[in-house]
């Protein structure tokens, strides 16, 4: 195996072709009030959406008004389970700087039950079992991790449950 | 009446973006350059140079490819001193943003002046390029100070 020191050296014979310039930006982040009240309930372990005066949808996760109708959301949060099915899935074979997971994962829209909007995570299963309409559920960290951060759901795990029928989830796709 | 609206949460957010660009053959010389302690710059049709050198005339838009080396030295033709830099910027301690003409350029370019106090700036002041230890190919290579 070549040294550190050869293959800089090697490197240092070839033209310089490609410049690295990154973009960074530093903000100071304000949640508002309903994402606000999203993120403390998620550190109790719980997962609020919101239902449109309009038209009952329930979107999550919260938030102050509805994207649909251009209302504003009341004060009534919905509950939800972190049980859901698959929408639609995408198995990842490129590497992303800022996503650590061994490559290949699964990431899947997830319709939560309760919810009428989907959630994007990613999938511990094995790539030939995916499937739109698979059933699953969130695995969490350990209760003494939780903050008021989505990261506290690591990751969704397959259940073993019937798969949902394509016209429960069809208008998500 | 109190209110009783708990306060939004708050946290840090970091963007950002990973962009590499391709050099095309004028950038890719003048960056290996800098890599290699050599500053070029490349020759226009009325035959001055500009640096850092172009793969288009500004003026004219033709193609540029006439690499020509320039002198690690120059004049400082104008300046402002940063004396709180952020973050990002190159130095971490106070330091001068200069146009600066090098020797053999007919163009100034905006770099940084290692000067040490406002004191030391003047327009029409010599700089010399000082290299950073390792260097890699990037503008940041080198940075002025006062001869």
């Amino acid at each position: 195996m070549r040294s550190k020191q050869q293959q800089k050296e090697e490197a240092g014979d070839q033209p310089v072709t490609v410049l690295s310039c990154p973009v960074e930006l530093d903000y100071a982040y304000s949640a508002g009030q309903s994402a606000s009240r999203f993120l403390r309930a998620i550190a109790e372990g719980k997962l609020l959406g919101q239902r449109c005066p309009v038209d009952g949808r329930v979107y999550f996760p919260s938030r102050g008004s509805c994207p649909s109708h251009g209302v504003t959301f009341g004060d009534d949060a919905v509950e939800l389970s972190d049980k859901g099915t698959i929408v639609t899935f995408s198995i990842v074979r490129v590497p992303s700087p800022n996503i650590q997971l061994p490559l290949p994962y699964i990431t899947v829209n997830v319709l939560l039950d309760g919810a009428d909007t989907i959630l994007i995570h990613v999938l511990d299963a094995k790539l030939e079992d995916v499937h739109m309409g698979m059933r699953v559920q969130a695995v969490w960290k350990p209760r003494e991790e939780w903050t008021t951060s989505t990261a506290n759901i690591l990751y969704f795990r397959p259940i073993d449950e019937p798969d949902a029928k394509y016209e429960t989830y069809k208008e998500h796709i | 009446m109190t209110s009783t609206v708990p306060e939004a949460l708050t946290a840090p957010h970091h963007l950002s973006y990973t962009y590499k660009r391709s050099l095309g053959s004028v950038l890719s010389a003048f960056f290996t350059g800098l890599r290699d302690r050599r500053l070029l710059g490349v020759r226009r049709a009325d035959g001055s140079v500009l640096f850092p050198a172009k793969e288009y005339d500004p003026d004219t838009s033709e193609s540029l490819s006439e690499l020509v080396p320039v002198e690690p030295t120059g004049v400082v033709t104008s300046w402002v001193w940063v004396a709180q830099p952020r973050r990002q910027q190159p130095l971490a301690h106070p330091f001068a943003y200069a146009l600066v003409k090098l020797d053999g350029a007919d163009t100034a370019f905006l770099h940084v002046v290692d000067a040490g106090s406002a004191a030391k700036m003047a327009s029409g002041m010599r700089v010399r390029a000082r290299w950073v230890a390792e260097t890699k190919g990037a503008i940041t290579d080198f940075v002025f100070e006062p001869v």
